[in-house]
């Protein structure tokens, strides 16, 4: 099981995880929930009607578009990085964030390392499942590592040009 | 030139406390090689052959003499005394001590550089006309949007990981020296008959396995909506391009793939979601802009009477001036072009004591200005012609006032089989026989123009699809071999150039280029360069000539 790494008001904490995820193959656990795309869409209706939170878990080619109509009834969107090295997820994220105005949990999971924490952090991932045993101190350390930003982006960080205006 | 703030120096300090931290973590174990190498290449720190390679980045090839006199330096202290300018208008240093580096980015932050973004599968180096702000041809001043290009690229959240590098060129002159038609995305600055600038967008060029001219996807794109566009492009890219096949991940399969015309729309509809919020401020575009309009021209008279003097007592220097000094936009000035490619040299390399000598010249006589070529020349782009004689004296002193640019000996080699773990080939030796073969200028300037570009391998860093005359190494059972093209480009007039022949052995490259400039100067009609020769009479007479002793 891997550690839950929260990050609230730009500070990370180690958090108890509230959400089981449970595989196509798995059956349904109790409580709250994150499952695959596929089985949100064949079962998302029965399990939101049970009174409890679902989150849904998607791999680095699916597109948040998919969820577009389904997202205010989310709790959480866990996104996929199958290797550090895949960058889909962080266009999912951003989406998220800045399209669809998701105020829900967005996640890291897969081969999630402290050095893409700064990033992940930008496009608006606020939660975070480390590959790499990072500590939360760790992972707060690296994901603001740097005092300045040179873009807009999901995480309200004022870039440089704003910085230079005021 | 673009200064540095407390912002932009905040960030260079930042990234080389970063990047010390990783090298203490691996120093003592704590990272294994494969976990520090997707960190190190974040820093332009590769593996090679022999030792650590570390490319650091020189934005838009724009170099101040403080900044040269530091690659000098880091060269002298912690290489063997020089470096090597890349097409990428970057500097390698090519024998590394891992334990340095985080030393030298400290000393390279101390002159606001760095290596963020010289290798990796992110948005690499943006490129652009090394005679910005000096030649006469542009619409408008490219740097501008270089630097606001540089700014967005850097450390950006959700392009850091894209399928594959990208890179960026931008001209702003019809007459293209970077290669844009080439790139991943090329922009070319244009006035529309109303006055307005805006860029022709061009995506999908590229060299390696498969090389391609890249297609026209927008004809013209008001300039401040780049940035939004840009993400639009990066975007599309960054979702859809293939991520199963390294050598399928550039943007120029996925364009391929598409078709122009849909890759264009799928752009065009992410363009209109994103919307003018992600374009940079029109206060933020004016402040980069005046960083660069400064410069302190002095009113002169179009004739210089030392210039003209110099030229008619001294044929060296006349030749120079032929050869190496293009027009200036300003009356009494020139671009003067410091040449990397002496005979039976190493293309593009430079010794700290040569990089001295120029950074002296730009103080003394070039306004601080210098620049890096994507063909591996260096660029005083503001001289008094009254001063010309003087800065070539000291060119010449120091070995780079080969009067040979975009002569037959100025050529681009990758580092091949010399330092590359990558090559099948040599192709640095290829350029320095080749350089011998024409050492008489008389002989070289009759020929004219000629471009000639060699690749140790098929990724193509030596540009060969686009030389009028292309080498690529190949590898033939354990022998190095070589596969010659024709008729390639990387000007206005992209083109990719087709094979030859069978390959070649070592031996015989160089005398094979000798056959093909004979066969050119034998066809060729007025004004005519080799490339025009080519076009006009296709492969057959110079396959002939070379093959001939084969029959």
């Amino acid at each position: 099981m891997p550690t839950l790494i929260e990050l609230k008001d730009g500070v990370a904490r180690v958090a108890e995880d509230a959400f089981t995820h449970v595989a196509d193959d798995q059956d349904m656990a109790a409580g709250d929930v994150i499952v695959s795309l596929a089985r949100f869409q064949a079962e998302g209706e029965g399990l939101l009607s049970e009174c409890r939170r679902v989150g849904v878990r998607l791999q680095s080619h699916e597109e948040v578009e998919a969820l577009a109509y389904d997202l205010p009834r989310l709790a959480a969107v866990a996104l996929e990085f199958p290797k550090y090295r895949d960058g889909r997820a962080y266009t999912n994220a951003r989406l998220l964030r800045e399209r669809f105005h998701f105020k829900g949990e967005v996640r890291a999971v897969g081969d999630v390392l402290r050095e893409q924490a700064g990033f992940m952090v930008r496009v608006g991932f606020d939660a975070f499942e480390p590959a790499d045993d990072a500590s939360s101190n760790e992972w707060q350390a690296a994901a603001h590592r740097y005092r300045h930003v040179y873009q807009r982006s999901a995480d309200g960080h004022a870039p440089a040009f704003a910085e230079r205006e005021s | 030139m673009y200064q540095y703030d407390t912002i932009d120096k905040a960030m260079l300090a930042d990234r080389s406390a970063e990047f010390r931290g990783q090298v203490a973590r691996r120093l003592t174990g704590e990272l294994t090689e494969d976990q520090f190498k997707p960190l190190r290449l974040m820093n332009g720190l590769y593996l090679q052959l022999h030792a650590y390679m570390l490319r650091v980045a020189i934005p838009y090839g724009s170099l101040s003499p403080t900044q040269l006199r530091k690659l000098a330096w880091i060269g002298r202290t912690y290489d063997k005394g020089y470096g090597h300018f890349t097409t990428r208008t970057n500097l390698q240093f090519h024998w590394i001590k891992l334990a340095d580096t985080p030393d030298i980015l400290d000393h390279l932050a101390s002159v606001d550089m760095h290596a963020i973004q010289t290798s990796g599968n992110c948005i690499r180096n943006t490129t652009t006309d090394p005679y910005a702000g000096a030649t006469a041809e542009e619409v408008d001043d490219p740097r501008v949007w270089a630097e606001a290009i540089r700014q967005w690229s850097t450390f950006h959240p959700e392009f850091s990981f894209l399928p594959r590098k990208f890179k960026i060129a931008i001209t702003a002159a019809p007459k293209d020296r970077t290669a844009a038609r080439v790139h991943d995305i090329g922009l070319v600055l244009k006035r529309a008959r109303d006055g307005a600038l805006g860029f022709e967008v061009i995506v999908g060029g590229g060299m390696g396995r498969t090389p391609y001219v890249g297609p026209t996807i927008r004809e013209f794109l008001p300039v401040n909506r780049l940035l939004s566009y840009l993400e639009a492009v990066l975007r599309v890219y960054n979702r859809h391009g293939r991520r199963d096949n390294i050598y399928k991940a550039r943007i120029k399969i996925l364009v391929a793939a598409l078709g122009k015309d849909e890759f264009a729309k799928q752009v065009e509809a992410e363009w209109a979601k994103i919307g003018e919020g992600a374009d940079l401020p029109d206060t933020e575009l004016a402040r980069i802009r005046g960083a660069f309009a400064a410069t302190p021209f002095e009113t002169l008279p179009a004739q210089s009477e030392a210039f003209e003097a110099a030229k008619a007592s001294s044929p060296a220097f006349a030749r120079f001036v032929r050869n190496n000094v293009k027009p200036h936009k300003k009356p009494g000035y020139g671009i003067v072009e410091v040449s990397l490619k002496g005979i039976g040299d190493t293309p593009g390399d430079a010794t700290s004591e040569q990089m001295d000598v120029v950074a002296d010249l730009a103080e003394q006589y070039g306004l601080s200005d210098i620049r890096v070529t994507h063909e591996q020349n260096l660029v005083l782009p503001h001289v008094k012609l009254a001063d010309v004689p003087a800065v070539w004296a000291a060119l010449h002193e120091a070995g780079v006032a080969t009067p040979n640019i975009n002569l037959v000996s100025d050529i681009i080699a990758c580092p091949g089989l010399d330092y590359c773990a990558l090559a099948n080939a040599r192709a640095i030796p290829i350029a320095q026989h080749i350089a011998e073969k024409f050492r008489d200028p008389d002989r070289a300037e009759k020929i004219g123009e000629l471009k000639i570009k060699i690749s140790g391998c098929i990724n193509a860093c030596g540009h060969h699809h686009v030389g009028h005359i292309g080498i690529l190494g190949v590898d033939k059972k354990g022998e190095e071999f070589y596969q010659l093209t024709l008729g390639g480009s990387g000007a206005e007039d992209a083109a990719v150039g087709s094979m030859l022949g069978p390959a070649l052995p070592y031996e015989r490259v160089a005398d094979a280029v000798d056959t093909l400039v004979d066969v050119y100067l034998r066809e060729r009609q007025d004004g005519e360069r080799f490339l025009d020769t080519f076009r006009r009479t296709g492969v057959t007479p110079f396959k002939e000539a070379v093959y001939a002793d084969a029959h």
